[in-house]
């Protein structure tokens, strides 16, 4: 017998015979706050820079003024050509180890733990947020969703790889003191779009 | 690890208390961690009721498993995901070999998997002339050290700054002497990132995988796993075959609860969500029993299946936190590891289940409503009872059951035992008496009070007032 035949027979044997119904998710998600306001504090709880902007050009000054725009840029977003590559999409991603930073527009936000929800389809490539030295993400505030629950019910998209990305990269692996840019992103600036 | 001869918790956590200071900070730093727990579930109104769903989702999947796997399977493989099956964990290591094998490839880089760390991966991959290195910063710096991960989300919470710049002062050439945490972050940054470009085979773990869409979870801080995953060749995620949920939707309640539980963050920096291989790369899934179907059939222990891995239950415990991750001899330690390590070998976890006060604070935290404490006592029972425990324990608790079901029996015994300590301490405050290690016994008291209760009680003054 094969080893999933044996596993799947032993499980059949197994398993409670009682059969637990499936919990109503609708109760949950109802709680009551400024949504915008805590995706803010959250955000900066957990080392990201919320900043607010009212247009595509306010994102062009904020990146000059704070970026080396010697160093690699990369985006998917063509209102950025004027200060980020587009033309890399198709590269091996390695090549993306040089670059300085990505600047990525999310499907959506979440209040409660920051976090933006990305898809390969938006990402350009699966890597490019995680190997940049830093990131940037622009999100309209009118999606940031309150909890988890009104995000999973927004997640209706097909995908590959999708993630939710809350803050910069970090550990406190050493002596539980925390140090942002472990292995990706050492920043994240998230850019609040009216 | 398997082959060296296993310390008993009580002997390994002996030993660890003999540093008063280390132990203290210890202690703190992990009860630290579990304060931010608190304040973290306490912000959240819905918090109790996010546990009681959580719960009821893990009930669901326990007694529906097989058909949730059959479907995960099928999804998968529609995914462009190839999926293999290991019974045990010899079989497991054979599947990532054969896969290594397969695309001729010696080295590998590997996010955290405390499955690998269950299964001995990295010895027996070792023993095949491939290298691994564990990306996740606690891991590679127990990995440097030679030395297992303490703790299933801290890794490397037994040492201090002083450790770990010492250890990479002798490995990566860092400064010595210099214990600035992100001096040292940032030297591992360096080292692992020539790592991650360069290896053509990426394992991770899952923490949950859905049945509905043949996906899976994997939650980092770091992004260890997705620098891997995302550059290599080859992607391999091992699973234990519990981590199934049934719908997308349901892992809004998970990844509400396992952060908050584990270090009191909101959520992990990256929740990530592999669905299909990209372009031009091979994924894999290898789903592992390893005993977990035979804990599935033990109708007082199949709940510790529901756990999520937070290390909530750890970083509460009064024992583990002051006897430290490693003198639980298992991959998984503290009260839940203690559940799961006699499941899979008996009579060499015997220990385990003893390692604890009983007092309850891991169900209480357990973000799936676990009855840890529960099982804890349960597992005692049935270790005895299939003859595991030391003779010593067993005769010293037999003659307790025959003192105290017998009242004359008893009152004899408390006499004498009173006028021995009083007389002779020596005979009872020895080493060979366990229960005077590290305690001070109070003064013998004049009498016992059950002869204090016949002098005073409201019965014997009214005969004395007749």
């Amino acid at each position: 017998m094969s080893s999933k035949a044996e596993i799947l027979n032993r499980i059949k044997l197994n398993q409670p015979d009682l059969v637990a119904d499936l919990p109503d998710l609708s109760l949950l998600g109802s709680e009551q706050f400024d949504v915008l306001e805590t995706y803010k504090t959250v955000l900066k709880g957990i080392g990201g820079d919320p900043v607010e902007v009212a247009d595509y050009n306010e994102i062009i000054n904020y990146i000059k003024s704070n970026y080396n725009l010697e160093k690699r840029l990369i985006t998917t977003l063509p209102e950025l050509s004027e200060i980020a590559s587009l033309d890399w999409k198709t590269v091996d991603p390695h090549s993306l180890q040089n670059v300085e930073l990505t600047v990525i527009k999310a499907h959506f936000g979440v209040a409660e733990n920051s976090g933006l929800w990305v898809t390969d389809d938006i990402l350009g490539q699966r890597v490019a947020p995680f190997i940049a030295q830093y990131l940037a993400i622009v999100v309209h505030k009118k999606d940031i969703l309150p909890t988890m629950q009104q995000a999973y019910n927004r997640i209706n998209m097909e995908y590959g790889f999708g993630t939710f990305i809350a803050g910069p990269s970090k550990t406190a692996d050493i002596e539980q003191s925390l140090v942002l840019g472990a292995h990706g992103a050492r920043g994240l600036i998230v850019f609040l779009l009216d | 690890m398997s082959s060296e001869k296993i310390i008993p918790h009580s002997e390994a956590a002996t030993k660890f208390n003999k540093d008063v200071e280390r132990v203290n900070w210890h202690d703190e730093t992990l009860w630290f961690v579990r304060a931010k727990r608190d304040k973290s579930a306490h912000q959240i109104a819905d918090w109790e009721l996010l546990r009681e769903t959580a719960s009821k989702i893990k009930n669901n999947v326990l007694s529906n498993i097989h058909d949730y796997l059959v479907e995960f399977e099928a999804n998968a493989q529609r995914n462009g995901i190839i999926v293999h099956w290991a019974a045990d964990a010899k079989e497991h290591n054979e599947i990532v070999h054969s896969i290594m094998a397969k695309h001729d490839v010696k080295q590998m880089v590997k996010s955290k998997s405390m499955l690998t760390e269950e299964c001995h991966l990295n010895d027996y991959l070792a023993e095949k002339g491939i290298e691994v290195i564990d990306s996740d910063l606690g891991e590679y710096i127990v990995q440097l050290r030679k030395e297992p991960p303490s703790h299933i989300v801290l890794p490397a919470i037994h040492l201090k700054k002083e450790d770990v710049s010492e250890t990479f002062h002798e490995h990566l050439g860092t400064e010595k002497g210099n214990f600035n945490p992100q001096y040292l972050t940032e030297s591992a940054r360096h080292s692992l990132r020539n790592t991650f470009l360069t290896r053509k085979v990426a394992l991770t773990g899952v923490n949950f995988a859905v049945a509905e869409t043949g996906e899976f979870v994997v939650c980092t801080n770091e992004g260890n796993a997705d620098m891997g995953a995302h550059l290599a060749d080859v992607h391999i995620a091992c699973m234990g075959f519990e981590k199934l949920v049934p719908k997308r939707e349901h892992l809004g309640v998970f990844l509400r609860l396992l952060a908050r539980s584990a270090t009191g963050q909101p959520i992990t920096t990256f929740s990530s969500h592999f669905k299909k291989p990209r372009d031009g790369q091979e994924m894999h899934i290898v789903i592992v029993d390893n005993g977990r179907s035979k804990q599935l059939g033990r109708e007082d222990f199949r709940n510790s299946l529901k756990c999520i891995r937070c290390g909530a239950c750890m970083n509460t415990c009064p024992v583990y936190r002051r006897s430290g991750g490693h003198s639980y001899h298992n991959a998984v330690a503290g009260p839940i590891g203690s559940i799961l390590a006699p499941n899979l070998d008996m009579s060499k976890n015997a220990d385990l289940p003893f390692a604890s006060t009983l007092c309850g604070s891991c169900t209480n935290v357990c973000p799936v409503k676990i009855d840890i404490h529960d099982q804890l006592y349960k597992w005692r029972q049935v270790l005895v009872k299939e003859g595991h425990t030391p003779t010593a324990k067993t005769v010293a608790m037999k003659t307790m059951a025959t003192v105290l079901a017998n009242p004359t029996v008893f009152n004899i015994a408390g006499k004498s035992g009173r006028f021995v300590m009083k007389n002779i301490p020596g005979m009872v405050n020895n080493k060979m008496n366990k229960w005077y290690d590290q305690r001070e016994m109070p003064d013998v008291p004049e009498e016992s009070f059950r002869e204090w209760y016949k002098k005073n009680s409201r019965e014997s003054k009214s005969k004395d007032n007749e």
